[in-house]
C-alpha cells in the first residue's frame, strides 16, 4: 500500500498548499482521521452504514452483451457504483466524512459539486446525522444538472450558486473552501474527490477504497484469478483510485484511467490534464493542471459536468510517473455513444463520467486485446443526464 | 529569538524602523496591479507614497484567489482581462523603484510563481527591485524552496500568521519570514468588516512576544477609526479591499488620484506623524 508521506507527498505531488488559516484545521483533520481510521468502533459504524443504508457491497455484474459486442474474447465486469443509495460512489466518501465531522464535533457540513453527485450525497448523510448543510455549486452547473439542484433541496440542503469564473466545478471548490476559512471552528469541508491539501487525497482514497476491496474479492469468487485490466474515468479521481488501490500490489493488473477529451485537444475545449496539463498547484495541492503560460488555469470542457475539472488528483499523476496506472482520454461523441450503448446492451444508463470508461472499453478492447477478463467502474448512473442528452439529440435533430 | 543574516538589512525593514523611530504604526495600503490598468496603478502607488505609506503590496492578479473576497476577486478579474500577469507586475516594480516608490511587496498565489520557476522568479523579482513577497498560499511546510531562492537575492518572503495558528507555528513561520510577519485578523477571506474580531488585540501582542519581526495586521480593515486600534497593538496595519474597492468605484475618474491619496491620508492621520 502506497501512502503519501507525512507531508502528504506522492513523490512530487500533493502537499499542503493553502492559507495559513486552514493550516490548524488540516492538522486537526488529519489527526482525527488518523485515529478513526485505527480505531475498531469507528470502523465498525462505517461498516454499519455502508452495509445498510449506502446499499453496499455493490455487485460485481458481468456484462455478457457488452462484451459480445468486442468479439466475445474477453469477459467484462461491471462494478455497480451506480447502485449504492444516491446512485453513484459518492456516497461511500460522505458517510466517512459525515461520520468523522459528528466525531469532531462538527455542526455543519458544506460541499462543492460538479454534476450534483457529491452535493446529494453529501445532503443525503447532512440529513441522516442531523447536520446543517450548504452546496456550492456553479452556476453553469446547475442549469446542466437542475435535477440533482432539486434533490439536494429535498433533502434539506442549501445549494449556493457560484457566479464567479466558468461557473463549474473549480469556482465551487474555490468558494467552498472561502466558506471553509470564515467558519471552519464549527464547519467541516466535505471535499468530493481525492484533491485538495493533504489528508484530502488520502483520506478520500481511503473512504474510496472500499470498491477495490469488494471487487477484488468478488472477482476472484466469480473467475478464480485477478483481471486483466482495470478501467475507470478521472475527473478528481476518487471512483478510480477507490478500485486501483486494492490491485496495486498485483503486477498483472493493468490500470487505465480515462479522462474526458472533450471536443478536441485544444486549451478549453477538453479536460485531459495528463494529455494538455503541466504541473502547477490548485486549490491546495500540487498536480497536473490546465494553465495558461503565466500560471493562470484555463477553462476545460466536458459533456460531462463531473469530469470538467482543470486538475487531477496528485495521486494519479505518481501513479503516472511510475508507469503503474496510464491514463488516456475518450471524446464527448464518444462517451455519449457509449452511453447509448450501454442501455440498449445492458439495460443500463451509466452516468457520462462513467460512459467515459465504457467508451474507452468500447474503442481499444476489440479482439481480446485487453486479455481475458476486464472491470470497468461504473461510477454512477445516468438519470441525471437524460434530459441533457435527450436536449442535445433535439437540438441535432433540429439542427440537421 | 535573533534576526538571522538579511533580516534587518532590507528595505522593509528600514521603513518599519523608520515608523517606529517616529512612534508610528507602519501603514501598509494593497492595490491590484493592472486594476483598471498597469499605468493607473502606477501614478496610484505615487498617489499611496504621498498619502504616507510605509510600504505598498501589489496584488498579483490569479484566476482562483481562493482567499480573497468578491472585491478582489473582481479586481483580479480585470486585471486578467487586460492580460496583466507575474511577469508586468516585475515590470510595474522595477519602474516603482525607479521613482522612488515605497518598498515593494508582491502580494501572490503561488501558482503563477511555481509556474515561472521558482529560481527564475527569484532573479527576476531581485532585479526588478521587489523588496517582499507573500504568498497567500504557501505555507512555511511548503516554503522551503522559494526561501531558499529568495533569501540569497537579498528579497524578503513575507511570513503569515493567523487566530487558528498554534503557539508552535510562530517560531516556524518566524525561521523563513523576513520583512515583517502579516497577522490575518480573522478566519475568512479579504473584504472590508464593520468591527474587529475579539481578542485579535491578545493574539497579535501573544505572536509580537514570541517573532523576531515586526507584525502587521490585516484582513477587513478599512477605516480611520479600526486603524487607529491595531495601531495600539501592531507594528503595522494593512488595508485593502477598501482601497479596491475606491480604485474600483472611481476608475477612469479624473479625480481617481487625489481621492486615493486622500484616504491613504485618513487612514495614516490617526498613526500620528
Amino acid at each position: 500500500m502506497k501512502t503519501p508521506d507525512e507531508h502528504g507527498r506522492f513523490g512530487p505531488y500533493g502537499g499542503r498548499f493553502v492559507p495559513e488559516t486552514l493550516m490548524g484545521p488540516l492538522r486537526d483533520l488529519e489527526e482525527a482521521w488518523k485515529a478513526a481510521r485505527s480505531d475498531p468502533g469507528f470502523l465498525k459504524e462505517l461498516d454499519h452504514y455502508l452495509k445498510t443504508y449506502a446499499g453496499r457491497p455493490t455487485p460485481l455484474y458481468r456484462a455478457d452483451n457488452l462484451a459480445a459486442r468486442l468479439g466475445g474474447q474477453t469477459r467484462v465486469y461491471l462494478k455497480r457504483e451506480d447502485l449504492a443509495h444516491t446512485g453513484a460512489h459518492k456516497i461511500n466518501n460522505t458517510v466517512g466524512q459525515a461520520l468523522l465531522a459528528r466525531r469532531m464535533g462538527k455542526t455543519r457540513i458544506i460541499a462543492e459539486t460538479g454534476a450534483g453527485q457529491h452535493g446529494v450525497a453529501t445532503a443525503t448523510v447532512a440529513a441522516l446525522f442531523r447536520l446543517r448543510c450548504a452546496v456550492y455549486m456553479g452556476e453553469e452547473d446547475m442549469r446542466r444538472q437542475a435535477l440533482n439542484v432539486y434533490r439536494m433541496r429535498l433533502l434539506g440542503a442549501e445549494v449556493r450558486p457560484v457566479l464567479a469564473g466558468s461557473r463549474t466545478l473549480k469556482d465551487a471548490i474555490s468558494e467552498a473552501m472561502r466558506d471553509w476559512v470564515t467558519n471552519v471552528r464549527e464547519t467541516h469541508y466535505v471535499l468530493g474527490s481525492v484533491l485538495g491539501a493533504h489528508p484530502y487525497p488520502a483520506m478520500v482514497r481511503d473512504f474510496q477504497s472500499v470498491i477495490g476491496d469488494e471487487a477484488r474479492l468478488q472477482i476472484l469468487e466469480a473467475e478464480g484469478r485477478l483481471p486483466d485490466a482495470l478501467i475507470a474515468c478521472v475527473g478528481g479521481g476518487s471512483n478510480s483510485i477507490g478500485l486501483f488501490h486494492a490491485f496495486l500490489g498485483d503486477p498483472g493488473v493493468r490500470m487505465i484511467g480515462v479522462e474526458a477529451g472533450g471536443t478536441g485537444l485544444e486549451p478549453g475545449r477538453h479536460a485531459a490534464r495528463f494529455a494538455g496539463g503541466s504541473l502547477g498547484v490548485l486549490q491546495g495541492t500540487r498536480t497536473f493542471l490546465l494553465q495558461d503560460e503565466a500560471g493562470n488555469i484555463l477553462p476545460t470542457h466536458s459533456v460531462s459536468a463531473g469530469l470538467d475539472y482543470a486538475a487531477v488528483g496528485p495521486e494519479h499523476a505518481h501513479l503516472r510517473d511510475t508507469g503503474r496506472a496510464t491514463y488516456t482520454h475518450v471524446s464527448d461523441d464518444e462517451a455519449l455513444g457509449a452511453f447509448h450503448a450501454l442501455a440498449e446492451l445492458e439495460g443500463i444508463i451509466p452516468a457520462l463520467e462513467s460512459a467515459h470508461a465504457v467508451a474507452w472499453l468500447l474503442r481499444e478492447g476489440e479482439g481480446g486485446r485487453l486479455g481475458s477478463r476486464v472491470i470497468v467502474n461504473l461510477s454512477g448512473r445516468g438519470d441525471k443526464d437524460v434530459e441533457q442528452v435527450a436536449r442535445r439529440a433535439g437540438e441535432e435533430a433540429g439542427g440537421a | 529569538m535573533s534576526a538571522g543574516p538579511g533580516k534587518t538589512g532590507g528595505r522593509i525593514a528600514a521603513a518599519f524602523a523608520g515608523a517606529r523611530g517616529r512612534k508610528r504604526c507602519a501603514l501598509i495600503p494593497y492595490v491590484t496591479a493592472g486594476d483598471p490598468d498597469l499605468a493607473t496603478t502606477r501614478r496610484l502607488v505615487g498617489a499611496l507614497r504621498r498619502g504616507g505609506a510605509d510600504v505598498v503590496e501589489i496584488g498579483v492578479p490569479f484566476s482562483d484567489p481562493i482567499a480573497d473576497g468578491p472585491v478582489n476577486q473582481r479586481a483580479a478579474d480585470r486585471a486578467l482581462g487586460n492580460g496583466v500577469t507575474l511577469r508586468s507586475c516585475l515590470e510595474l516594480a522595477a519602474g516603482l523603484r525607479r521613482e522612488g516608490a515605497p518598498p515593494v511587496v508582491l502580494f501572490s498565489y503561488y501558482n503563477p510563481i511555481h509556474r515561472m520557476g521558482i529560481g527564475p522568479f527569484a532573479q527576476a523579482a531581485a532585479r526588478s527591485g521587489v523588496d517582499g513577497v507573500l504568498v497567500t498560499d504557501l505555507p512555511p511546510e511548503e516554503a522551503g524552496e522559494l526561501h531558499g531562492a529568495l533569501s540569497p537575492a537579498g528579497v524578503d518572503l513575507i511570513g503569515l500568521l493567523s487566530p487558528t495558528s498554534a503557539p508552535d507555528r510562530v517560531a516556524k513561520v518566524c525561521a523563513l519570514a523576513g520583512g515583517f510577519i502579516y497577522f490575518i485578523s480573522r478566519t475568512g477571506v479579504t473584504g472590508m468588516r464593520d468591527d474587529l474580531p475579539a481578542g485579535l488585540e491578545g493574539q497579535v501582542r501573544a505572536a509580537r512576544r514570541a517573532a523576531n519581526l515586526p507584525i502587521a495586521v490585516g484582513f477587513g480593515i478599512g477605516r480611520p477609526d479600526q486603524v487607529r486600534a491595531i495601531a495600539s497593538f501592531a507594528d503595522g496595519v494593512v488595508v485593502g479591499s477598501a482601497l479596491v474597492r475606491l480604485v474600483e468605484e472611481h476608475a477612469g475618474a479624473a479625480d481617481l488620484e487625489d481621492r486615493v491619496e486622500a484616504f491613504c491620508r485618513s487612514l495614516a492621520a490617526p498613526l500620528g506623524s
